[in-house]
C-alpha cells in the first residue's frame, strides 16, 4: 500500500542534542521494518519524525513517494502502537477503537462495522464495553493494536509496544504481530531494542548506533556478515566472541595459530565467532585452516536444550554454545576450534574485513 | 490501622466525638434559636431543645416579612446569592482551564510571561485591587448587577495552576495518540481533557461555589439597592439595628437558610466526585 523513504534525514533537538544524524532507509511496500539499537540511539526520534509528531531537521521523509515533511501527524495517514498504549482512560474499548474514525468523518455504519470485524481478529468482541482499566495488559495492548489496524492505514508505526508485556505474554504477541502484518499488507516500522524481536519479526532489519545506521539487510544476512563489531556484538544473544589481536597478552598466542589464516585484506583488529559455531575437540594438535584456542571453563550456563560455557581464552572472555548437557565444570580445560568459513574480522575501526562485504 | 484495641477505638471516637459536637453545637443552637419565639430569645437562657415556632418563623421569613430587610424576600436573597456563587464558581473554572490549557498544550511566544503574570495575580486577593475594581464597577454602569458581583471575582490564578498541574500530568503519549486519531485541538479539549478533568472540576466547583456564597467585602460594596443584596449581606443588615429591635429569630431562620444550599451543593458534588475519583483512576 505504501512505501516509505527516508533520505538523510536528521534531528537536532532545540537543547542541541543532535539525536539522528543524518539516516536514509528505503522501505518497500508492505514490509516490516524493524528499528533496532542500544537506548538512546535515536530509534523513537526517528519513528516519531515519520509520525510527524517531530519536526525534520533536515532531509526528507516520503511516504509513498510523497515527501510529507510539513503534512500533519493526522494526514499523514498513518497509525501509531506506542509504548503505554496511549489508550483514552475514559473511553470503552469501542470507543478507543472508533475515535480516529469518527474523527475522520466516517459514517457511522461503517464505524461499527470495521471496529466489530477488527475486535474480532484480535478476540477483543467480548470487551468493547470495557474500559481500558479493566483489562489486562495484554489485552491493552491488542486495543492499541485494534485502534491502529481499523482505521487502514498506509503505514504502522510501533514504538517498543511489547515492551511492558512479561516474556511469555510478549513471545505471544510478537508472533501474532507478525502474522497481522503479513495478512494486513501494511508497510510497517517497529522500534525495540530487544535483538530477539528484532530478529524474529524483521523483514528488514535496520541496526542503529548513536544517530547513524550501523547495517541495513535482512536479519539472517545481517546476523551471518555483521558489518562491525558494534552490529556482531549487538545481534545475536549472546553476543559473538570478539578476541583482539592487538592486546599484549593475547598477540602472540593468536598470531601463532593465526598463521594459516589469512584475513581477507586489509589489516585485522578483531577476530570474532559466534558462540554456536565453536566445537569442543579431544586432540591438542592445531588443525591447519581452523582458529584453536585453549579455553579455562569459568561458568556454566545450562538454559535446558543449550549449554552456555563461559571461557577465558588468549586473554579474552568468550562464550560457547554446547547443544544439552554437558560434564564440563569451572576450572575444567577446554580446546576449542571454529573453521575458518565461520571467522569474522574487523580492522581498526570496527568494520567488516570481507571481500564481499555487505553493503551497509 | 494504627489502633486496633478497644481502648484505642475508644478513644480516636471520643476525640471525634468531640470535635464534632464543637463544630455542630453552634449550628444547632442557631437551629434551636430559629424555633423559638424573639422573646424567648432575648430572654436568657435559651432552651437547649427547640421550641414550637419552627413553622411561624419560617414562613414569615420566606413569605410574610415585608419591611423586614428593605422589604426584600428571604427568596429573593437566596436567587441573588445562588446566581453569584454559581457565575463566581462556574466563570473561574471556565476561564481558569481555557488558560490553563493555552499555557500546557500550546507554544506561543510570551508564554511564560503570561504564566507569570498569571501567577502574579494570586498575591493580589480581592481586597488589595478593591478600589480600582469599584472604580471601573462604577465607570462601566455595573453598580447593582449581577454582572458586577460576578465578572471582577473570576479571575482565578488559584484554579489555573491547579488545572495547570494537573494537564501536566497527563502523558504525552496520549495527546500524541490524539493526533494521529485526527483530533485537533478542540476535540482534543472536549472528547479528552475535559471528560479526564471531571474530578478536578466537581472539587473545584464545591470549593468556588462556597467561596462565592459568602463572599462578603466586595457584594457589600458593589451592591446598593436591597435588591441585589445577597444572604450575607442581608443578615449583617438585619442586625445592625439597635439590639431591641433586631428580629432575632427571623436572623437565625436567615442564618439557617443561608447554609442549605452550600450544604447541597456538597453532598450533591460529592456523590459526583467519590464517583469521579473511582472512575478515572488508571
Ligand atoms: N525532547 C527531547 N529534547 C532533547 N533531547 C531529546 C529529546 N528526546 C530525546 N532526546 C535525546 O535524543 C536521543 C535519542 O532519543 P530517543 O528517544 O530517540 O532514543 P531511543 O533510541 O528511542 O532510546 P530508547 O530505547 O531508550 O527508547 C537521546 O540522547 C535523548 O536524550
Ligand atoms: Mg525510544
Amino acid at each position: 500500500m505504501a512505501t516509505v523513504d527516508l533520505n538523510d534525514v536528521r534531528k537536532v533537538y532545540a537543547g542541541g542534542v543532535e539525536a539522528v544524524k543524518g539516516v536514509s532507509i528505503a522501505i518497500p511496500d508492505k514490509q516490516l521494518c524493524v528499528l533496532v539499537g542500544p537506548s538512546g540511539c535515536g530509534k523513537s526520534t526517528l519513528l516519531r519524525m515519520i509520525a510527524g509528531l517531530e519536526t525534520i531537521s533536515s532531509g526528507t521523509v516520503a511516504i509513498d513517494g510523497k515527501i510529507v515533511n510539513a503534512v500533519g501527524p493526522t494526514e499523514r495517514d498513518i497509525a501509531m502502537v506506542f509504548q503505554n498504549y496511549a489508550l483514552y482512560p475514559h473511553m470503552k474499548v469501542y470507543d478507543n477503537m472508533a475515535y480516529g474514525l469518527r474523527n475522520r468523518g466516517t459514517p457511522k455504519a461503517e464505524v461499527d462495522s470495521r471496529v466489530r470485524s477488527t475486535a474480532k481478529v484480535l478476540e477483543l468482541s467480548g470487551l468493547l464495553d470495557r474500559r481500558p482499566r479493566e483489562l489486562s495488559g495484554g489485552q491493552r495492548q491488542r486495543v492499541a493494536m485494534g485502534r491502529a489496524i481499523v482505521r487502514n492505514p498506509k503505514v504502522f508505526l510501533f514504538d517498543e509496544p511489547l515492551s511492558n508485556l512479561d516474556a511469555k505474554l510478549r513471545g505471544q504477541m510478537r508472533v501474532e504481530i507478525k502474522s497481522l502484518q503479513r495478512r494486513l499488507g501494511v508497510t510497517s516500522v517497529y522500534v525495540t531494542h530487544d535483538q530477539l524481536e528484532a530478529m524474529t519479526l524483521a523483514d528488514m532489519l535496520v541496526v542503529m548506533n548513536a544517530g547513524l545506521v550501523e547495517q541495513i539487510g535482512a536479519p539472517l544476512d545481517i546476523y551471518e556478515k555483521p558489518a562491525s563489531t558494534f552490529v556482531a556484538s549487538f545481534i545475536g544473544a549472546p553476543p559473538m566472541n570478539l578476541l583482539s589481536l592487538s592486546t599484549e597478552s593475547s598477540a602472540n598466542e593468536l598470531e601463532r595459530k593465526l598463521l594459516g589464516l589469512a584475513p581477507p585484506g586489509g589489516q585485522a583488529a578483531m577476530l570474532g565467532f559466534r558462540p554456536e559455531d565453536a566445537e569442543l575437540v579431544a586432540d591438542a594438535e592445531d588443525r591447519s585452516g581452523a582458529l584453536m584456542l585453549s579455553a579455562t571453563v569459568e561458568a556454566v550456563e545450562p538454559v535446558g536444550a543449550e549449554t552456555f560455557l563461559h571461557c577465558s581464552a588468549a586473554g579474552n572472555r568468550i562464550v560457547i554454545r554446547v547443544g544439552g548437557r554437558t560434564a564440563a565444570k569451572p576450572g575444567d580445560k577446554l580446546r576449542i576450534t571454529a573453521t575458518a568459513e565461520k571467522l569474522h574480522w574487523f580492522d581498526r575501526g570496527g568494520r567488516r574485513l570481507d571481500s564481499t562485504s555487505p553493503s551497509s | 490501622m494504627i489502633g486496633q484495641s478497644p481502648l484505642r477505638v475508644l478513644i480516636a471516637h471520643a476525640a471525634l466525638i468531640l470535635g464534632i459536637l464543637i463544630v455542630a453545637f453552634p449550628i444547632y443552637y442557631t437551629f434551636v434559636a430559629s424555633t423559638q419565639t424573639l422573646q424567648t430569645i432575648l430572654k436568657p437562657p435559651l432552651p437547649l431543645l427547640p421550641g414550637d415556632q419552627l413553622w411561624n418563623n419560617y414562613s414569615e421569613a420566606l413569605f410574610g416579612g415585608v419591611g423586614r430587610i428593605g422589604g426584600v424576600s428571604v427568596g429573593r436573597l437566596l436567587l441573588n446569592t445562588t446566581v453569584m456563587a454559581l457565575g463566581v464558581a462556574v466563570g473561574k473554572i471556565f476561564i481558569s482551564i481555557l488558560s490553563a490549557y493555552a499555557i500546557v498544550f500550546f507554544r506561543f511566544p510570551l508564554r511564560m510571561t503570561f504564566f507569570w503574570l498569571i501567577f502574579i495575580t494570586l498575591m493580589l486577593p480581592v481586597e488589595v485591587r478593591i478600589l480600582p475594581t469599584y472604580k471601573v464597577m462604577v465607570d462601566l454602569g455595573m453598580i447593582d448587577t449581577y454582572a458586577g458581583l460576578i465578572i471582577p471575582l473570576i479571575a482565578s490564578a488559584t484554579a489555573t495552576l491547579l488545572f495547570r498541574q494537573f494537564f501536566m500530568t497527563i502523558p504525552g503519549e496520549l495527546v500524541e495518540a490524539a493526533r494521529v486519531d485526527g483530533a485537533g485541538p478542540w476535540r482534543f479539549f472536549f472528547d479528552i481533557l475535559l471528560p479526564l478533568s471531571r474530578t478536578n472540576i466537581a472539587a473545584l466547583f464545591v470549593i468556588l461555589f462556597i467561596y462565592g456564597w459568602t463572599q462578603y467585602l466586595w457584594p457589600l460594596l458593589v451592591t446598593n439597592s436591597n435588591d441585589m443584596n445577597t444572604i450575607v449581606i442581608a443578615l449583617k443588615k438585619m442586625v445592625s439595628f439597635a439590639d431591641a429591635d433586631t428580629q432575632w429569630h427571623l436572623v437565625m431562620v436567615t442564618a439557617m437558610l443561608a447554609i442549605v444550599p452550600p450544604i447541597l451543593v456538597v453532598v450533591l458534588m460529592q456523590r459526583w466526585f467519590v464517583r469521579g475519583l473511582v472512575e478515572s483512576e488508571k
